[in-house]
């Protein structure tokens, strides 16, 4: 069984302050931790767990600059076998259109039975680079995926629906899989293992080893281009209890006493 | 006159609430875009909802099947296809759900439309499409435009466009021939899974206290949970906390949980991704503490308290048993 990963670094955010940057079109990137995006800590984990059990190999593939190797090397230390890094000034600006058309540039030359994404990436959230990666490699997908076993060619696969709702559907290899956060339990790395990771090749493939043009990446070769990014505009705003937590603890207890809760 | 297509999400015999958002949004872009709004419907015995779509659409395409009882997205995308094909709408609007990330992505490739996901609003600016996305689990939000085309397709956001009383249109139901020969080769619908049952009903819980990323480890959450009983509340948590294993998946509010309305939501360590606050803000009175003062929590939250919750929650618990005590 050959898996491909697909992983992108990037920016933790989630209890991060942001700030528009001053071109108006991005985030200050300075001062943020960039680590693997979280749907696709879950990816690479079940890659490996299929790889511990059924043999074969997993590449771990991401585009992005140099700072991504940090990611890659994760992969690495955590059980992935080769990392490729798909790198060219050409593909700043990349939508998930481009960014599926690069990755299925880069897995047409490899071996694989099934390829693995996450859902959705944290930063730009499109939700749309396993599906449309797959439709380019004209292979069947399936995304919001919480549970796979492999039976010969095809896969079982749990997706996650609406409501605490699952369906589950069949798959025939290779496929590409969108996999859902909470489907495993990323394992943690020992130094040793990170250690060891350091000294793997990443192999860094552009625009021309890739044999694509310019046109097809980037800004140019996307369907979405960012304008404008703002704060979102807050509708209603919660009146703020301010002092000692104590006086915040007396203030909420009051408020619950109003009201009659309690 | 062109078209603006709403592709009607419907399970289990329901059409899902967001078809019904989309069909209005569409109304207001079609009158702007003087175009119509026509909804397409998919399934096995479905003619009901074709009606009660036809309330909001001047045309309602009703492709009945035996292979499309239930939703594939490969049967989806075949019918889909052929549609947007022959009637060439203005765009096409499809649910960012399940369902719609299944489906829009590849169909989109395959036709070559440009997409844009997750949409949370859409307007039409000299024939192109200019959309508004959120990035960064909601923290910033995006204008964008697409590549100029003769059609678009979008996903679209649930429960962001407000559904409003209008005039039904009356519109004409159309059906067409499924173009489907055989059933997919590639992927097969086998069955739902449902949430196993018992486990507790946070859906009737009168106070909620609600956990997120803030609390950071499974060890803090015993604390909270003296807290809970305290206030005599039950015990509900973001998405994240599930997926680490730290509570069950029936604790879970927000989009992929449950919809909880109880008088009083504390949440304490949240920051608010959409997904979350789609489930909770419903609730009569929500009091929020959150380290970060841009949360989007404090968007939806009646008072906020920006500090830590290891401060806070020591300290609510004590003036709450003050209070129980001065009532006893």
């Amino acid at each position: 069984m050959d898996i491909i990963v697909c992983v992108k670094h990037v920016p933790e955010t989630a209890e991060a302050d942001i700030r528009i940057d001053s071109t108006g079109k991005g985030i200050e990137k300075g001062g943020l931790v960039f680590d693997i995006n979280e749907w696709d800590d879950y990816a690479l984990e079940e890659a490996v767990r299929l790889k511990e059990k059924l043999g074969g190999t997993v590449t771990a593939i991401t585009l992005g600059s140099e700072d991504s190797d940090s990611t890659l090397r994760k992969c690495l230390a955590r059980g992935a076998d080769k990392a490729i890094r798909l790198s060219d000034p050409k593909f700043e600006g990349s939508d998930c259109y481009a960014t599926a058309k690069i990755l299925s540039r880069a897995i047409k030359g490899l071996p694989f039975n099934l390829i693995l994404t996450g859902a959705q990436a944290d930063d730009d959230g499109y939700a749309a680079v396993g599906a449309m990666l797959a439709e380019l490699l004209e292979i069947p997908h399936a995304t919001m995926v919480k549970k796979v076993e492999l039976d010969g060619d095809a896969a079982k696969l749990n997706r996650e629906l609406e409501g605490g709702l699952e369906e589950i559907v069949d798959v025939k290899l290779p496929a590409v899989l969108a996999i859902q956060t909470g489907i495993n339990e990323p394992r943690y790395v020992s130094i040793m293992g990170t250690r060891k990771a350091m000294q793997k090749e990443v192999k860094v493939l552009g625009l021309t080893e890739l044999g694509l043009n310019e046109n097809e990446v980037g800004e140019i070769g996307s369907w979405i281009k960012i304008e404008k990014m703002y704060v979102p505009p807050v509708e209603k705003q919660a009146e703020f209890l301010k002092g000692s937590p104590e006086e915040i603890a007396r203030r909420i207890a009051e408020i619950v006493k109003t009201k009659g809760l309690m | 006159m062109r078209q603006i297509l709403v592709l009607a999400e419907h399970r289990q015999g329901q059409i899902r609430d967001v078809t019904v958002e989309m069909l209005t949004k569409a109304r207001e872009l079609s009158q702007k875009a003087g175009a119509e709004v026509a909804a397409v419907l998919l399934g096995k015995d479905v003619r009901p909802h074709a009606k009660a779509l036809s309330d909001h659409a001047s045309t309602v395409f009703l492709i009945e099947d035996q292979k499309l009882e239930n939703f594939n997205s490969e049967a989806y995308q075949k019918v889909l296809y052929k549609l947007i094909d022959e009637h060439k709408p203005i765009l096409t609007m499809i649910g960012h759900t399940a369902c719609g990330v299944d489906l829009a992505p590849s169909l989109a490739v395959k036709m070559n439309l440009p997409l844009a996901t997750d949409c949370i609003d859409l307007e039409f600016e000299n024939e192109i499409l200019t959309v508004t996305r959120q990035m960064y689990g909601g923290k910033v939000n995006t204008k964008a435009t697409l590549r100029k085309s003769e059609s678009y397709i979008a996903t679209i956001r649930q429960a962001t466009f407000a559904v409003k009383e209008e005039t039904p249109v009356n519109g004409q139901i159309i059906e067409v021939a499924s173009p489907l020969s055989e059933e997919s080769p590639r992927k097969r619908f086998i069955q739902y899974v449902l949430p196993p049952p018992g486990g507790v009903d946070i859906t009737a819980a009168e106070i909620l206290v609600g956990i997120g990323r803030g609390i950071k480890d499974a060890g803090n959450i015993p604390p909270v949970e003296d807290l809970a009983k305290t206030f005599g509340a039950s015990l509900a948590c973001s998405r994240p906390i599930v997926d680490k294993g730290w509570l069950p998946n029936d604790r879970q509010v927000g989009a992929s949980g449950k919809i909880v309305k109880p008088k009083l939501y504390l949440a304490l360590g949240i920051s608010g991704a959409f997904q979350h606050v789609l489930g909770m803000k419903g609730s009569d009175l929500i009091i929020a503490v959150n380290k970060d003062p841009k949360a989007p929590i404090f968007g939806v939250a009646d008072y906020g308290v920006v500090e830590d919750l290891f401060k806070i929650v020591p300290a609510l618990k004590d003036k709450i048993n003050e209070l129980k005590a001065q009532k006893a």
